[in-house]
């Protein structure tokens, strides 16, 4: 522990700068905030939040509401720290400072409340274990410390893998699928866990087109049945279509509110600064949506 | 030879090592830390040493947790470092260990100068001395007082695995997830590596350093070669680590009489049949295994070379007569096949009935003409499909078609015909033949 008190230290002292800076860097969000504007029931809500890793901060002065049942994209550049800030969300990073609730209430008060799918090349995908075994660990902190995964739990994982159209893999090593169907295994496993918020790391990575509008229809589906869902998204193309809500982030945020709102070529630019082949793709993007100035 | 009881003890005290070190090591190779059993094994050192000079003795239970503190204080500081650092993993690794087995050395020659360690004991153990240990009496056996040592350490290791069995593989799996489902996975993992720590300690005094980390790492990377399922794997890492330990033994015994030496060091020959157990799943695993993989390769080989063979018996009935006759040198000519692929190519094809000998050449049966006839429609649907949709030129789709023949199945074949719509020759001229 005392290796992160030293990485707090030495941001505390990046602290003191940060304030003067970013209201000069980002002057059209920069506000002060003390915490008690957040409505205590939105599904996340994270306050100040920022984290640094070896320190070099990679988030500052996070602050967002998610709104209730909404599909919620967060975009950015590579580095930008979309990854980051779901992962500090849920604990699985330390925070130098800020503060996540879920529902109101600290996170590991509310794991059971939160489902995730991680980035697909996180795992060892030559790990002995077929698609079905992976599903059921998703209701692995349902089923709890020590007790065995019964015939209840695996009937779960296998009528999951139905609605993401895998059953008929349930009994394959997970190396023996291609790149769309270990995401929708993926996805399966988060449909178990039966959460109410679900953060997910870039679930269109690399997978094929019929599984990219699977997932679509099924984030819908999670919609639909009242969850909010945060997003980890690189395709601008299919920003406006896909996404109720989005965070466009860049080390912080540089805007955050309803698409049609936020998704304008002032605020890509801002996000993505200089990388013209991306603001083209961004320009294109905005041009067939018709989004705003 | 004559087997006595020693020889059971010995095979009973090495089986149980190995099968205890198995259980945990399979954890181990699943995450990638093979080294950290190394690692441990050596870093126990001060905890031993400090356990030593609190209480004074070398009974077991605090020379248990003596190790599994610094087990677990080796992974830790391995990760700080790691993530601190920003160094490799196994490079922190490298510098745990070896400051930790330094500063035990130190300690032991401070505090504990008079107790004996002698090196080759350390690295070989002294596995044939078992049955010369004091014993015990248990249900009307004298057992040595090592084995029931050892048995503790594989019932506390087997209890271990099978009560945090969906943790262990969760947090091996996918540490992130298992860590938001209220699964630790860092707890897991310094649970894991006390268990090897201590596991480590209970063992070496008998079968030796090396040996633990043999057993640790050989029969789980065996097994895992063999099975794609972790609760087989475990399964059969422990069987392996069993057969090695009786292997080891006989091996010991016998081999080295061959050679008109009287015999060896028998924990180093029960590494030496894990080995041997790994090199053999390495070659002949069903799957991953390598003779394995070279006979899928020469079956796929065979497989196209048939299939380009009735296309070319086809081709040639369509030829005008008199037709050039077609035997092992034209077909080798034709599909520059060798002598053996040419034959073993003809033989198959005869052998299932699709082709057969017409006194001067080969020629296609009514069943060999059927499927050479779904092989050229797919090779002429696909040249036509090219030139109309890639805009290759006729002459450049031959070889392309000649490969994508071969993965066309009958759906694949309906679509490129309906998307070419339906044409009756190829671009050159040549008709395509109809659909069954």
């Amino acid at each position: 522990m005392a290796a992160y008190e030293s990485v707090r230290n030495a941001v505390a002292g990046l602290s003191a700068a940060k304030a003067g800076l970013a209201s000069r860097l980002w002057p059209a969000t920069a506000k002060m905030a003390t915490g008690d504007e957040h409505p205590r029931t939105a599904p996340l809500s994270i306050h100040d939040m920022t984290v640094a890793y070896h320190r070099k901060p990679v988030l500052w002065d996070v602050d967002f509401d998610a709104p209730q049942g909404k599909l919620i994209g967060i975009i950015g550049p590579n580095g930008a720290g979309k990854s980051t800030l779901i992962k500090a969300a849920m604990d699985l990073v330390p925070k130098v400072s800020g503060r996540v609730l879920i529902y109101g209430k600290p996170y590991a008060k509310q794991r059971h409340l939160v489902g995730y799918v991680p980035q697909r090349e996180s795992v060892d995908w030559d790990f002995p274990v077929s698609a079905l075994d992976v599903v059921t660990m998703g209701r692995y902190g349902k089923i709890g410390w020590c007790r065995p995964v019964t015939r209840k739990h695996r009937e779960a994982a296998m009528e999951a893998l139905q609605r993401v159209g895998m059953a008929d893999y349930a009994g394959r090593q997970i190396s023996q699928l291609s790149g769309g169907q270990q995401q929708r295994v993926f996805f399966a496993r988060a449909l178990v866990q039966d959460a109410s918020l679900y953060f997910m790391d870039e679930p269109f990575a690399g997978v094929d087109a019929a599984t990219e509008k699977a997932i679509v229809a099924l984030l819908q589906e999670l919609r639909r049945a009242g969850k909010t869902v945060l997003v980890v998204h690189h395709d601008l193309q299919t920003v406006s279509e896909y996404f109720d809500h989005l965070i466009m982030l860049n080390m912080r945020i540089v805007a955050a509110g309803p698409t049609q709102d936020v998704f304008t070529r002032d605020n890509l630019h801002r996000t993505y600064g200089g990388r013209l082949t991306l603001l083209d793709e961004a320009a294109q993007a905005i041009a067939q949506t018709g989004g705003g100035p | 030879m004559t087997w006595t009881t020693a020889d059971t003890w010995i095979v009973v005290a090495g089986a149980l090592t190995a099968a205890s070190c198995a259980l945990l090591g399979n954890y181990l190779v699943l995450r990638r830390m093979s080294m950290m059993g190394d690692a441990i094994s050596h870093a126990v050192l001060p905890g031993l040493a400090v356990a030593f000079v609190l209480t004074g003795s070398r009974a077991n239970l605090p020379m248990f947790v003596g190790a599994a503190v610094v087990g677990v204080l080796t992974a830790m500081l391995t990760q700080s470092i790691h993530s601190l650092g920003q160094v490799e993993q196994s490079a922190s690794m490298g510098v745990v260990f070896t400051l930790l087995f330094a500063v035990g050395l130190v300690l032991m020659e401070l505090w504990a100068r008079h107790v004996d360690l002698d090196p080759g004991c350390v690295l070989f153990g002294a596995i044939e001395l078992v049955a010369l240990d004091t014993t015990v009496r248990l249900a009307g056996l004298d057992v040595p007082w090592a084995v029931v040592t050892l048995a503790g350490m594989f019932a506390v290791n087997t209890a271990f695995v099978l009560l945090f069995y969906k943790e262990l593989k969760i947090s091996s799996f996918d540490p992130k997830l298992s860590t938001t489902l209220g699964i630790n996975a860092n707890l897991m993992h310094y649970l894991l590596m006390g268990l090897v720590a201590a596991t480590s300690v209970a063992c070496f005094p008998i079968v030796g350093s090396i040996l633990v980390i043999a057993m640790l790492i050989v029969p789980p990377a065996a097994a895992h070669l063999l099975t794609d399922r972790l609760s087989t794997m475990i399964v059969l890492s422990v069987a392996l680590a069993g057969a090695s330990a009786v292997l080891g033994h006989l091996g010991a015994v016998t081999v080295p009489g061959w050679f008109g030496f009287r015999d060896t060091s028998i924990a180093g020959m029960m590494a030496v049949a894990a080995g041997a157990i790994l090199t053999i799943a390495i070659l002949f695993a069903p799957r991953h295994g390598i003779v394995s993989r070279a006979l899928h390769r020469v079956r796929l080989t065979l497989q196209v070379a048939q299939e380009d063979a009735l296309g070319l018996l086809y081709r040639v009935e369509e030829m005008p007569s008199p037709r050039p006759p077609v035997a092992v040198p034209a077909l080798r000519q034709a599909l520059a096949l060798g002598p053996l692929t040419a034959r073993a190519t003809l033989a198959g094809l005869v052998r299932s009935g699709k082709v057969e000998w017409g006194g001067q050449g080969y020629r296609l049966t009514e069943r060999g003409r059927d499927d050479a006839r779904r092989m050229v429609r797919a090779h002429r649907l696909w040249e036509s499909y090219l030139v109309q949709f890639m805009g290759l030129p006729p002459d450049h789709v031959h070889s392309a078609a000649m490969r994508l023949e071969h993965v066309t199945d009958p759906a694949m074949q309906r679509q490129l015909a309906d998307r070419t719509e339906q044409p009756q020759r190829d671009p050159h001229g040549m008709s395509i033949p109809p659909a069954d």
